[in-house]
């Protein structure tokens, strides 16, 4: 089924076991959706289950690691620990709302250019945080990066090139800012 | 992992959302960030049947100093917290406690209310409110009351709310010159539980000695502990080196921790004697006064 088809999944969608329903409308990277799911369905569900949006990772399923990071309302959330219906008339963006018209984000083409991944089950939580951390404060020291990340485990890169994938996604979103000692 | 079925409710004023507690008498559970009950309902250690999501109440999310106080609303959320001006100007406390909670994505859910609901030991805000000797104002059916912080807790995961009330929100005496206060805490690793952590306020008078003193501990009892003999000692004194020695000493006394793998008894005590003369020191270097 794609994705488009399933948007109007309700019932029988693999989230819905006979519990009480709710219809969750969100807005989810740019476009409206809705459907009627259990009051029980998580937002890393809805995405993926419901919406087919399977970029976002379930890693421990504990709001832990950061590997089901999307953003909501422009800040990012750990989406295994928020119900769908939580989210209800918000504004969602996961990590296949990045690129735009086959074009990678400047994070995405940063994480590729600075090898910022080795098996990449983090990578679509981590750049959604690197994301909403560059919009809201371009050139943050290096300090700033790593707290940032604080919620988003990586188990292979010890973090090393991620940081630098981000700083380097900094310089390719505003170039004018000081240099990379900032 | 996904919870068990639920009602969902999401009313729109504190009155609606105290009638739904009212009408489930008891199986209701109120849901804010959600970061501490969803946890507790995959796991089926809590099987509500029915959520009343608060975050939809506009009245319930507020930070402002009003009168002789600061006021926070239930659902205002850590990330706000740390972002505020006003707390980082003259709360800090409140500002190092939300740097050190969770990590960032869980700062952007997690809320005051549930924070201080949910009646973990391992939460960090208990402390830093009582050390700030806070109230909680409750609405009820037909009814709202106002409860020390102090009167709050009853045991672990415990609190003297009823199960038709709502916590709507937290008050602390507004801050006053010669006020100083500050919290840490150590953990293992981010999002980690406390191993031990002490929150630290601190009033100092004209004459440079300390008028008000408030100490409280995180993560080594069944519930947040006010250290009260560590903090008495300390009114009427003009701080010194010694004075916080002491005062260190007595809120390790009054710990009740518990061993297990985050340390045993002896070195969670050690920690909080080392955390309250840390605190302390930095309580009184902003309020003015370094020792």
């Amino acid at each position: 089924m794609t994705a488009a088809s399933r948007r109007t999944a309700s019932t029988e969608s693999s989230v819905g076991g006979g519990g009480p329903l709710v219809r969750v409308e969100l807005i989810v990277n740019g476009a409206a959706v809705s459907a009627e799911v259990e009051t029980r369905t998580l937002l890393v569900h809805f995405l993926r289950e419901v919406l087919g949006l399977t970029g976002t990772h379930i890693g421990c399923d504990t709001s832990g690691c950061g590997a089901c990071t999307v953003l909501l309302d422009g800040r990012p959330v750990k989406s295994c620990t928020v119900l769908a219906v939580q989210a209800q008339g918000g504004q969602v963006r996961t990590v296949e709302g990045l690129e735009a018209n086959g074009t990678l984000s400047p994070v995405q083409e940063a994480f590729l250019e600075a090898h910022g991944l080795q098996c990449g089950f983090c990578t679509p939580g981590m750049m959604m945080t690197a994301t909403a951390l560059l919009a809201k404060h371009p050139h943050p020291t290096e300090t700033e990066i790593r707290e940032a990340i604080r919620g988003n485990l990586c188990r292979c890169t010890g973090y090393v090139n991620i940081v630098k994938a981000i700083q380097l996604a900094d310089r390719k979103m505003h170039p004018s800012g000081p240099s990379e000692s900032a | 992992m996904i919870p068990p079925p639920f009602e969902y409710y999401a009313p729109r004023s504190i009155d609606e959302a105290v009638g739904l507690l009212h009408r489930f008498e008891g199986d209701a559970k109120v849901l804010a960030g959600g970061h501490s009950l969803l946890p507790l309902m995959k796991l089926r250690l809590a099987r509500p049947r029915a959520l009343v999501d608060i975050q939809r109440i506009p009245s319930l999310a507020y930070l402002r100093e009003e009168g002789a106080h600061l006021r926070i609303g239930a659902t205002t959320r850590t990330s706000e917290l740390l972002e505020s001006p006003i707390l980082r100007q003259s709360y800090p406390i409140l500002t190092d406690a939300a740097a050190e909670i969770a990590d960032p994505l869980v700062r952007n859910m997690g809320t005051v209310g549930g924070n201080l609901c949910h009646g973990d030991p391992g939460n960090d805000l208990p402390a830093c409110l009582l050390a700030l000797g806070a109230e909680v104002e409750v609405a009820g059916p037909g009814s709202s009351r106002i409860l020390r912080l102090s009167d709050f807790y009853r045991d672990t995961f415990v609190t003297a709310l009823e199960p038709t009330e709502l916590l709507v929100g937290v008050r602390v005496p507004r801050a006053r010159l010669g006020q100083g206060n500050a919290y840490h805490k150590l953990e293992k690793r981010t999002g980690d539980f406390a191993i031990a952590g002490v929150a630290a306020n601190l009033v100092l008078d004209g004459s440079g000695r300390i008028g008000t003193a408030g100490i409280a501990l995180t993560g080594v009892g069944p519930t947040a502990i006010l250290a009260e003999a560590a903090a008495a000692v300390l009114v009427g004194r003009s701080p010194d080196e010694d004075q916080i020695a002491h005062a260190a000493r007595l809120a390790s006394d009054s710990a009740q921790p518990a061993s297990d793998l985050r340390g045993s008894v002896e070195y969670k005590r050690a920690m909080v004697r080392f955390l309250t003369r840390q605190v302390l020191e930095r309580a009184l270097a902003r309020a003015g006064r370094a020792v």
